[in-house]
C-alpha cells in the first residue's frame, strides 16, 4: 500500500483539487512549484537554520516516568509544547512562508481555530516584514482569547467568521474566498494537512521533521528507532501526519489517530469525522466528511478549537480507509481528565488538542514491554480560562 | 430535441439577460413562481442556485439566500420535485447552478438523468474540476443533452481558456473580476483588458460575463464584450424589498432593461 500523493494529488481516492476556476492559477503555480522550491539548497539552509535556532527544533522526546507507570508501559511525549509560539504549527509556517517569499507574495492569509496556527503565521509574517490576516470564527474568538491578544501584538489583522457554526471550517471558508478576491499578491499559509493538493502534501512535508527527530531520538535512548505505537491527535490532521510521515511504510509501528468525540459520538455534539463520515468534499479535497444525507456539511462541535473541523485531511482518510491507523474518539471530559492528569503527574499544561491523544493512553492497552510516542502537540495556555472554569479553580 | 440554450444563441446574441436566484429563497415554494415571473419581464436565461452549506465561491448575499433555503428544507430531491413539471409552463432555457458535494451525494448519473427529464439544460458545479469533468462525466452529461458550462477568470490563462472551450457547449461564463459573486466594490467592469482578449480569442462558444453585475450600467458595459450578463445577488436582494414577489421582480427586471 502506498500512503504517499500520487501524480494527481490523490491519496487512493481521496484528494485532489475541487476548486473553482478562480482559484486554479494560484494552486496550479503552488503545484509547479512546491516540490522544486523545497529542494533547493539555499532553501533547506534557510529553513533549517530557522528550525533549529528561531524554532527551537530538535523539540526533545521526554521519557514521561510517573505516567509510564500510571499505564504500566514506557511512554515518551514528543514535546512539540516546547517549539516556539507554544505548538507544532510554526514548523508548517516556517515552511510556507519561506515558499511564499520565493514565490514573490506580499501578503499572508490564513485560518485559524485554535489560534495556534494563527499565532505562528502572525509569527513568521512578523518575522519576514509581511502583511498577515487571520480568519478566526467568532466562537474560536472568544474561546481562544489569549491566542487573539497574541496574533494582534505581532501586527496581524485578525477578521472574525461569523457564519455557519462560526469556527474552523467557517474560518476557512473566509480564507479561501479572501484568496479568490485576491490573487495576485496573495498567499494562503493553509494549517493543516487539507485544502486543494499540493497543501496536504506540503503541510506533510513540513510536519514529517517530528517523524524524522523521533527516529533518531528514539534509537538514541532505546537502541530501536520504532516504537510500538505513535499517537496523535487529528483536527485537520497535521500534527499526526508529521508524527506518523516516517513510520507509514513500517507497518509494526502502529499508528492511532485520535478525533474529538465532543459531547459523544451519538449526541449530536461531534467532531468524530471517522466515524461520522462519509466520503465528500470539503475545502478543495475529496476525503472523509461530516455531512447530512443531502450533502449539507454538518456543523461539528467539540471543546477543543483545533478539532472541532467537520473533515480531516484526506491522508487520514486514506489511512483510515485503508486500515494502516487506528481512529480512537475522546471525549470533552475525557480531555480534560487527561489535562489534570499529565498536568499533576508530569508537571505539563498540554493543549486540549493535545489531551485527546492522551486520554487515549487508556484505551490502547500497550503492554509493559511495549513503547508508546505521544505527540504533545501544544502547550495549554491558551486554553487556561476553560481549565480554570472546568476545575474549578477561580479563586483557590 | 435542440438544447434550448443553443436555440437561445442561434436567436439571439446580444444583450441576453441571465438571472440567477438560490431556490427555496425567500421562500420554499418560491422556486416556480420565481422562474415564470422571470420569463414573464423578459429575462432570455435562469440559473437555479442549489444551495450548499458552504458556497466558497459566493459572497455574503448568497451566502445568506442558501443559509435560509436550506432552513426552509431545501434539498435536492425537493428541487426536482418543483421543477417537475416546469415544461409544461415556460421553455425558457434553465441552468442549474450549485457545488459538486450535493451532486455527489445524490449521485452524478441519477442527477444528471433527473434534470435532463425535466427538462434542464445546462449544469455549473465550480468546484468540478475540468480534468475530472472531462474523464468521468463529460459523455454522461452530453448524453443527457446537458451543457457544461464552465467559469474562467481574468487570470485564467489563454492555453487554458482554450481548453475549456473546446469541452464546453452552451456558453462560457466569464467571471468579471477577482472576486466572489456579490462584491459591487470596485467597478466589476473596470477588466477592460480582459473582456477585449478573451472577445478577440474568437471561442467556439458565446461568452456571458457575470459576478458584481448589478445595474443597467454594468449591465450594459458587459453587454458590450460578451453576448450577454447575469445577475445573481442584486436580483436576490431585490426580491425581498418591501412588496410582493411579483412586484419586485417586475421592478427590477425593468430598471436592468430600459433606460431610467
Ligand atoms: C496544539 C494543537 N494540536 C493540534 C491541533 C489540530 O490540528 P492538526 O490536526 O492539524 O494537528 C491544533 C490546531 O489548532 C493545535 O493548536
Amino acid at each position: 500500500m502506498n500512503y504517499k500523493v500520487d501524480e494527481n494529488g490523490f491519496y487512493g481516492k481521496f484528494g485532489g483539487a475541487y476548486i473553482p476556476e478562480m482559484l486554479y492559477p494560484n494552486v496550479e503555480e503552488l503545484r509547479q512549484n512546491y516540490l522544486k522550491i523545497m529542494q533547493e539548497p539555499d532553501f533547506q539552509e534557510e529553513l533549517q537554520a530557522l528550525l533549529k535556532d528561531y524554532v527551537g527544533r530538535p523539540t526533545p522526546l521526554y521519557f514521561a516516568k510517573r505516567l509510564s507507570k500510571k499505564y504500566n508501559t514506557n511512554i515518551y511525549l514528543k514535546r512539540e509544547d516546547l517549539n516556539h509560539t507554544g505548538a507544532h504549527k510554526i514548523n508548517n509556517t516556517v515552511g510556507q512562508v519561506l515558499m511564499a517569499k520565493r514565490l514573490g507574495k506580499k501578503r499572508i492569509i490564513a485560518e485559524t481555530g485554535a489560534g495556534q496556527h494563527g499565532v505562528a503565521t502572525a509569527t513568521v509574517c512578523a518575522l519576514m516584514g509581511l502583511e498577515c490576516i487571520v480568519y478566526m470564527g467568532e466562537v474560536d474568538i472568544q474561546r481562544q482569547a489569549p491566542n487573539v491578544a497574541r496574533m494582534k501584538m505581532l501586527g496581524a489583522m485578525v477578521v472574525p467568521a461569523t457564519s455557519g457554526s462560526k469556527t474552523l471550517k467557517d474560518a476557512t471558508n473566509e480564507a479561501i474566498r479572501d484568496w479568490i478576491n485576491n490573487p495576485e499578491d496573495t498567499y494562503y499559509i493553509i494549517g493543516s494537512v487539507v485544502g486543494p493538493h499540493p497543501y496536504p502534501d506540503m503541510v506533510a512535508r513540513f510536519q514529517s521533521v517530528i517523524s524524522e527527530e523521533i527516529k533518531a531520538q528514539l534509537k538514541e535512548k532505546t537502541g530501536n528507532e520504532n516504537p510500538d505505537y505513535v499517537v496523535a491527535c487529528v483536527g485537520g490532521g497535521s500534527n499526526a501526519a508529521g508524527a506518523f510521515y516516517h513510520y507509514l511504510d513500517t507497518p509494526e509501528v502502529k499508528l492511532i489517530a485520535v478525533e474529538a468525540a465532543g459531547l459523544g459520538i451519538d449526541s449530536g455534539e461531534s467532531a468524530a469525522t471517522s466515524v461520522l463520515g462519509r466520503e465528500g468534499i470539503i475545502h478543495g479535497s475529496r476525503t472523509l466528511l461530516m455531512q447530512t444525507e443531502d450533502g449539507q456539511v454538518t456543523e461539528p462541535y467539540s471543546i477543543s478549537a483545533g478539532l472541532d473541523y467537520p473533515g480531516v485531511g484526506p491522508l487520514h482518510a486514506h489511512l483510515h480507509q485503508s486500515g494502516r491507523a487506528i481512529f480512537e474518539s475522546i471525549t470533552d471530559d475525557e480531555a480534560l481528565q487527561a489535562v489534570l492528569e499529565l498536568t499533576r503527574l508530569e508537571g505539563i499544561i498540554p493543549a486540549l488538542e493535545s489531551a485527546h491523544a492522551l486520554a487515549a493512553l487508556g484505551k490502547i492497552g500497550a503492554k509493559p514491554n511495549e513503547t508508546i510516542v505521544v505527540n504533545l502537540s501544544g502547550r495549554g495556555d491558551k486554553d487556561l480560562t476553560t481549565y480554570l472554569d472546568r476545575f474549578e479553580l477561580h479563586g483557590k | 430535441m435542440e438544447n434550448r440554450i443553443k436555440t437561445l444563441f442561434n436567436q439571439k446574441s446580444q444583450e441576453l439577460l441571465s438571472v440567477y436566484f438560490t431556490a427555496g429563497y425567500p421562500n420554499l415554494e418560491d422556486t416556480v413562481p420565481i422562474i415564470l415571473e422571470l420569463e414573464k419581464n423578459g429575462v432570455d436565461l435562469i440559473e437555479i442556485g442549489m444551495p450548499f452549506s458552504d458556497p466558497l465561491a459566493d459572497g455574503p448575499t448568497i451566502q445568506q439566500s442558501s443559509t435560509i433555503a436550506l432552513r426552509n428544507g431545501m434539498t435536492m430531491p425537493k428541487l426536482f420535485e418543483q421543477l417537475k413539471h416546469i415544461r409544461k409552463y415556460t421553455q425558457i432555457p434553465l441552468v442549474l447552478m450549485g457545488y459538486l458535494n450535493p451532486v455527489m451525494q445524490y449521485g452524478v448519473e441519477r442527477f444528471c438523468q433527473e434534470a435532463s427529464e425535466i427538462g434542464i439544460d445546462g449544469i455549473i458545479l465550480p468546484d468540478l474540476p475540468l480534468s475530472d469533468y472531462v474523464r468521468d462525466y463529460k459523455s454522461l452529461f452530453e448524453q443527457h443533452n446537458l451543457n457544461k458550462i464552465f467559469l474562467i477568470s481574468p487570470q485564467t490563462t489563454e492555453q487554458r481558456i482554450r481548453e475549456i472551450d473546446s469541452h464546453t457547449n452552451g456558453f462560457i461564463y466569464m467571471v468579471s473580476s477577482a472576486s466572489v459573486t456579490g462584491s459591487t466594490n470596485g467597478n466589476a467592469m473596470a477588466n477592460t483588458d480582459y473582456f477585449q482578449r478573451v472577445a478577440g480569442m474568437q471561442l467556439q462558444n458565446p461568452g456571458i460575463i457575470g459576478f458584481g453585475i448589478h445595474n443597467r450600467e454594468t449591465f450594459t458595459q458587459a453587454c458590450n464584450y460578451a453576448s450577454g450578463a447575469i445577475i445573481g445577488s442584486a436580483f436576490i436582494k431585490a426580491l425581498v424589498q418591501e412588496g410582493s414577489l411579483q412586484h419586485n421582480i417586475q421592478t427590477f427586471i425593468q430598471s436592468i432593461k430600459q433606460e431610467a
